[in-house]
């Protein structure tokens, strides 16, 4: 196995995760497409941690995912509030801060 | 190694066209579904890199809770469950040469980098004891700030969520 073959498949799902976060409208699916980039950070951590014989990559690894369920929690609560008071999720409403 | 290999290649296939899917389908729920696909084939890799403790975990977390989650999230923001033509910005094809772009310079610096450097042979298998005695001793301090921000986003998600 080559440490690139990982690295290479993180990178790409790293690239789709941030296509998805432009392209997209719907903030649900956008938190999606930052569970994929988050997702691809935890593979490359745990591929160098294989490759460096060390156990801190796959420690990390833990705590990124710990981090991304409290992520996911408080980002779904945020969307529920937004729906609530506009009837709508899409991400091109919430313009009250453009200057 | 070169079971190994055709079973990254597999798993790895199935990834791309999962989170492929992801980003490109029209249906909110058929898109967690493909997640689905990509979280396990993730924690397919990890055992693959000999990290079963944290393959079990992103089996537990991401496949047993965050899909939960964003299920609900789904069900409670939306009346209609289907296909849906609006899902997408008005400048989604400005995302192509962007990822493409950043995939090359990524690619450039991996290459660069690594080149054909191997995994290391006989990697032996990480136990659970060693990531405990990681995480219990020099990083109990981050586990530490991690249980508080685990009770803030409790605290946040109930607060924000609550109907008053």
């Amino acid at each position: 196995m080559l440490v690139n073959q990982f690295l290479f498949l993180a990178a790409l799902i790293f690239c789709i995760g941030v296509y998805g976060v432009i392209a997209r409208k719907n903030a649900v699916l956008v938190l999606m497409s930052v569970e994929l980039i988050l997702n691809s950070v935890n593979l490359n951590l745990v591929a160098f941690s294989m490759r460096n014989g060390s156990v801190d990559g796959q420690t990390f690894a833990l705590y990124i995912i710990a981090v991304a369920a409290a992520e996911v929690g408080v980002g779904l609560g945020l969307v529920l509030l937004v729906y609530r008071n506009r009837r709508s999720i899409s991400l091109d409403d919430l313009s009250e801060m453009k200057g | 190694m070169v079971a190994q290999n055709i079973g990254f290649a597999i798993i790895a296939a199935v990834m791309v066209v999962g989170a492929l899917r992801v980003v490109t389908t029209s249906n909110v729920v058929h898109a967690a579904l493909w997640l689905v696909v990509v979280l396990a084939g993730v924690a397919a890799q990890y055992l693959l890199l000999a990290a079963e403790f944290v393959a079990i975990t992103q089996i537990l977390v991401y496949i047993g809770s965050v899909m939960v989650l964003f299920l609900f999230g789904t069900m409670l923001t939306r009346s209609r469950i289907g296909r849906q033509s609006d899902l997408n910005n008005s400048y989604w094809k400005l995302g192509i040469p962007v990822a493409l772009v950043v995939f090359a310079a990524m690619a450039i610096a991996l290459a660069n980098s690594f080149g054909t450097e191997k995994m290391p042979a006989e990697a032996a298998l990480v136990s659970t004891q060693q990531v405990s005695d990681q995480i219990f001793g020099p990083y109990l301090l981050p586990f530490w700030s991690l249980s508080f921000v685990l009770l803030a986003a409790v605290i946040g998600a109930i607060v924000l969520a609550r109907k008053d």
